[in-house]
């Protein structure tokens, strides 16, 4: 059965050494979690992004940091490609691996080692589901902020290396703000401890360069995290508005008024149809050209009462048709639930949705989404909006039928340009999902030869032949060349035009 | 050529200074980032060691280099952005001019370092040195949205943007945070802003340290979130003991209703402050550290803050004490030598707590190093990318001490 499968992996090893290969990673997990045989490794093929397909060459499932770490030893030693892989919701292809690399999925390792109350930390392995550590930590009145939407089943490893954020992040920081200490097992095998209990870094701040590196430097086995107290006052107002325009200038109305929203999320009338012809029904109004969804919250109900009227005023102010504040906290659970499956609720107005993720300065907000829907026309796409407003974090999702002949192209090409329009704003082409595979080809567009050359170097600091996770985050054709001497008499800035692939890289430290 | 003779031929006659530094280092004053970029190229090929400077407002530089590169000209703020609470501003603008030029737009960047007001943005990434504010706001990291920096080698590196959420290529931003000028001299920084609060206010409490020590654990039990809550040390606070300072800073209802929280939960017993006085308190503090030769920041938990100022009186002192109990963070000045400052880092690497010389003279920090006790596998990580973005050694930066 074992070498019934065509796998690459040959092209590392010859097919003695592949069965032994299998063999001894089942030593190590036990032979329940190694998975080969295709149709297995077939459901790790995508992540929460239908564009992008791999089919893994090996899929093993470590229950323990133990395992973790002889399982990376193992590939360092045979110095074979691995990925990490979390719950695999991703939206950038982040979490795939090709048919000669392993797939190390961390779902086994899901305890929570760890709640502190007292210095409001938790240590967890990093399969932990995002949401069960604020369960876990909610009868000590904390939490832990960051809520992705999708945070019922993503994992913090996963959160990590994606540095993900959510509604909540507007008023207390992504998940980077939140990480203290970090234990990665580094492409061979070595262990590393980075940061402390407090949140100091040892040196450099090395937990503040892991965090968003997308499995790229290693795989996070413990994690410390900061918790927060639960906000004991909150407010929820829902404001509808008739021009997407005028929803946007209120959202910059709002931050500048200087007081900051817990959360502050917009969708576009696709968006609030689609959530309330489903089971999530939140009662948005359905003739509105956009809705956001504001929440207050602090400690003191007095405090968060008076904010919330400041900023219904503010909303009013801007062209609100209506201001609803939520009644009770079922009410304000309604409001929220039609927000956080928003996703889901689109996903059944098709076949196929790209989930899409930009960030632009809050005030070229009303510009950029009059744009989108140019674009949008355009190209004859459904695209709908749901998105961080406060941090000006869009995600405009296109809705289409893959089957469809020239669709995905037409999809592709309108994601180009939205990407262009942000990108030109301002922005930047990822708040939240990462570059993975999918926005590879727009970072020549955002950095230069240079810039991107330095985060490969970077990178070979920690993994110098690139075997956790190639092919991921920098596109390695569009880097400079890094070592060598400068030439003075050409200036530093790099006017020629040609770009080299072939650069020489620094020694790796981890050559000891 | 000589050094001068070539620095000049580079970027022209204005960018020499003609006065000396008082060690007799040539300086050169960059105007744009190019120039830096183009200065450390050559210094590259040419083998010159350089140290970082900023606007020169604290002690006399010292470190032994072939050249001094300051970051003085490089004090242009292209882009305020209320509408976003963004702002750009290059490294050597001082934070007392950003400052200004921030509040007559609305906006405040809540960092209250130590050192003098006109101390150089640039520097305060370099070392992240936060202040009593990072109990509300965050430490210094938390208020960058990008930089722009130049490598040993003469390359201008670009990471982040201006917008308030960037996960796009790995952040380089946080690694130039606190690296001490090891991995590139910052040109530019991309600051995240908030809207000045519209009240601000200052509470203090006078006592012995063991009763604000309790104090302070009410205050934090009771689910008070102040902007910064200080424990600080007579000398620092000029005061005959100890003194607890409790600053709230937002909408005029928040500070309302969290003095009221305060009263609460400690009956009655903080003094509020009148806004000159209040101000004239942290900036003192915050100016003090820089009339001490040593300064060091160690960051622990909040339920060993005691034990650690506990450790520091029995080993090196606790004169000049800013401790922020609720984040378990200490910042520390005095005088001490090396055999101490060595000692006391060990013996808080075995209680998990970081030690970072943030401030003492050239053979301190060399022997020193602003860093040290790194765990297992650390060391070569930071000397990779050492290695990496600045291969000829050209920095002169004490990153970790001799043994
Ligand atoms: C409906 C929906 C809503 C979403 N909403 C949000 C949102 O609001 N905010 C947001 O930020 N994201 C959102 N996402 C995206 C996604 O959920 C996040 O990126 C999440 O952090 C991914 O976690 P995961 O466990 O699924 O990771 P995976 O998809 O399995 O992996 C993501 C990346 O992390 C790496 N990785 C995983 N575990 C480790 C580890 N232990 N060590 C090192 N690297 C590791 C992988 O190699 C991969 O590169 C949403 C996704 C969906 C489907
Ligand atoms: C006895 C003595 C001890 C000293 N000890 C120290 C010390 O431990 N640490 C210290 O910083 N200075 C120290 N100095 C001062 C320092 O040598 C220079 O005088 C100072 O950098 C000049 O500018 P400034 O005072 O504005 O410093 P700052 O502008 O405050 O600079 C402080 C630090 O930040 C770094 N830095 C500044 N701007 C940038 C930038 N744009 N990019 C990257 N790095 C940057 C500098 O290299 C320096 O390490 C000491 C001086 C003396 C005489």
């Amino acid at each position: 059965m074992r070498l019934a499968f065509a796998f690459s992996v040959y092209y590392y090893l010859m097919p003695r050494d592949v069965a032994s290969l299998v063999d001894t990673l089942a030593e190590i997990v036990g032979p329940r979690h190694v998975r080969t045989a295709l149709p297995e490794r077939v459901t790790y093929a995508k992540d929460g992004l239908p564009t992008h397909r791999r089919v893994p060459g090996v899929v093993v499932l470590p229950g323990s940091r133990d395992e973790v770490i002889a399982v990376v030893r193992l590939l360092g030693a045979l110095g074979m490609p691995f990925v990490p892989r979390g719950a695999g919701t991703g939206l950038s292809g982040g979490a795939l691996a090709d048919g000669d690399a392993v797939l190390i999925v961390l779902t086994r390792l899901n305890r929570i080692l760890k709640i502190d109350a007292r210095n409001r930390l938790a240590v967890v392995e990093p399969g932990v589901v995002n949401v069960r550590l604020s369960v876990a930590a909610a009868p000590h009145g904390l939490q832990y902020t960051p809520d992705p939407s999708s945070q019922t089943a993503c994992t913090i490893g996963g959160n990590v290396a994606e540095n993900a954020g959510g509604p909540h992040c507007l008023k207390y920081g992504v998940t980077a703000t939140h990480v203290l200490a970090l234990e990665v097992a580094l492409a061979d095998g070595r262990v590393v401890e980075l940061g402390s209990p407090g949140g100091e870094p040892w040196g450099p701040d090395l937990v503040g360069l892991f965090v968003g590196s997308e499995g790229n430097f290693g795989v996070a086995t413990r994690i410390a995290v900061r918790l927060l107290p639960v906000a004991r006052a909150v407010r929820t107002l829902l404001a509808d508005f008739t021009s997407l325009r005028t929803a946007g200038e209120a959202v910059s109305a709002v931050i500048a008024s200087g007081i900051v929203p817990a959360a502050l999320e917009m969708m576009d009338q696709s968006c609030i149809q689609a959530v309330e012809d489903s089971v999530y029904a939140a009662g948005y109004p359905r003739d509105a050209a956009a809705v956001l969804l504001a929440e207050l919250d602090g400690a003191h109900e007095a405090a968060v009462a008076a904010d919330a009227e400041t900023i219904e005023a503010v909303l009013r102010a801007h062209g609100a048709r209506s201001v609803l504040v939520a009644a009770d906290a079922q009410q304000r659970e309604k409001l929220w639930l039609g927000r956080k499956k928003a996703f889901g609720a689109m996903g059944r107005l098709s076949r196929d949705l790209v989930v899409q993720d930009a960030v632009v300065p809050r005030s070229t907000l009303p510009d950029v989404l009059e744009t989108i829907a140019r674009i949008a026309a355009e190209y004859g796409l459904t695209v709908s909006n749901v998105f961080h407003a406060g941090d000006g974090n869009l995600h405009p999702n296109i809705s289409f039928d893959g089957r469809t002949p020239g669709l995905r192209e037409r999809v592709e090409a309108a994601s180009a340009e939205i990407m262009a329009t942000c990108i030109a704003a301002g922005g930047t082409i990822t708040g939240e999902h990462g570059i993975g595979l999918d926005k590879l080809r727009y970072m020549p567009l955002l950095f230069d030869g240079d810039s991107l050359a330095a985060m490969r170097a970077v990178r070979h600091v920690w993994d110098p032949e690139e075997r956790v996770n190639p092919g991921k985050v920098v596109p390695v054709h569009a880097c400079r060349e890094w070592a060598g001497t400068r030439n003075a008499e050409r200036g530093t800035r790099n006017e020629s035009p040609d770009v080299r692939s072939d650069f020489r890289v620094p020694t790796s430290a981890l050559e000891t | 050529m000589s050094l001068l003779d070539r620095v000049r031929a580079l970027l022209g006659d204005e960018a020499v200074e003609v006065a000396a530094t008082a060690d007799g280092v040539p300086r050169v004053a960059p105007a744009s980032p190019d120039a830096v970029a183009l200065l450390l190229g050559t210094a590259r090929e040419e083998g010159w060691r350089v140290r970082i400077e900023g606007a020169g407002t604290w002690l006399p530089a010292d470190a032994p280099a072939d050249l001094a590169l300051t970051t003085r000209r490089l004090d242009k703020i292209p882009a305020i952005e209320p509408q976003d609470l963004s702002a750009t501003a290059e490294a050597g603008i001082g934070c007392d001019l950003l400052r200004q030029q921030l509040a007559d737009r609305g906006t405040w960047l809540a960092l209250d370092p130590p050192g003098l007001a006109g101390r150089t943005l640039g520097s305060i990434v370099a070392t992240a040195t936060a202040g009593p504010l990072r109990q509300g706001f965050g430490p210094v990291r938390d208020h960058l949205l990008g930089v722009t920096f130049v490598t040993g080698d003469g390359r201008l590196v670009h990471s982040g943007g201006r917008v308030v959420k960037n996960v796009a290529g790995y952040d380089l931003t946080r690694l130039e945070a606190g690296a001490f000028g090891a991995f590139g001299v910052i040109v530019l920084v991309h600051l995240r802003l908030r809207a000045l609060p519209r009240a601000d206010q200052t509470l203090v409490l006078e006592g012995s340290r063991e009763d604000l020590t309790q104090v302070a654990e009410d205050i934090a039990v009771a689910g008070i979130q102040p902007a910064a809550h200080e424990l600080m040390s007579p000398a620092l606070a000029r005061r005959e003991r100890w003194l607890l300072a409790v600053r709230f800073a937002g909408s005029a209802a928040l500070v309302a209703a969290e003095e009221a929280g305060l009263r609460t939960a400690t009956g009655g017993r903080f003094a509020p402050l009148r806004a000159d006085e209040g101000h004239s308190l942290w900036m003192r503090a915050a100016e003090s550290f820089a009339t001490r030769p040593v300064a060091f920041r160690v960051g622990g938990l909040p339920d060993s803050s005691d034990e650690l100022l506990d450790l520091l009186q029995h080993q090196i002192g606790d004169e000049w004490i800013s401790a922020s109990p609720a984040i378990g963070t200490i910042r520390w000045g005095g005088e001490a030598t090396i055999d101490r400052l060595k000692r006391l880092r060990r013996t808080l690497a075995g209680l998990e707590v970081p030690l970072t010389l943030e401030r003492a003279p050239w053979p301190v920090r060399s022997a020193v190093g602003h860093f040290g006790a790194y765990r297992e596998g650390v060391g070569p990580l930071v000397a990779g990318l050492r290695r990496t973005f600045d291969p000829g050694e050209a920095f002169v930066v004490a990153a970790e001490g001799a043994e």
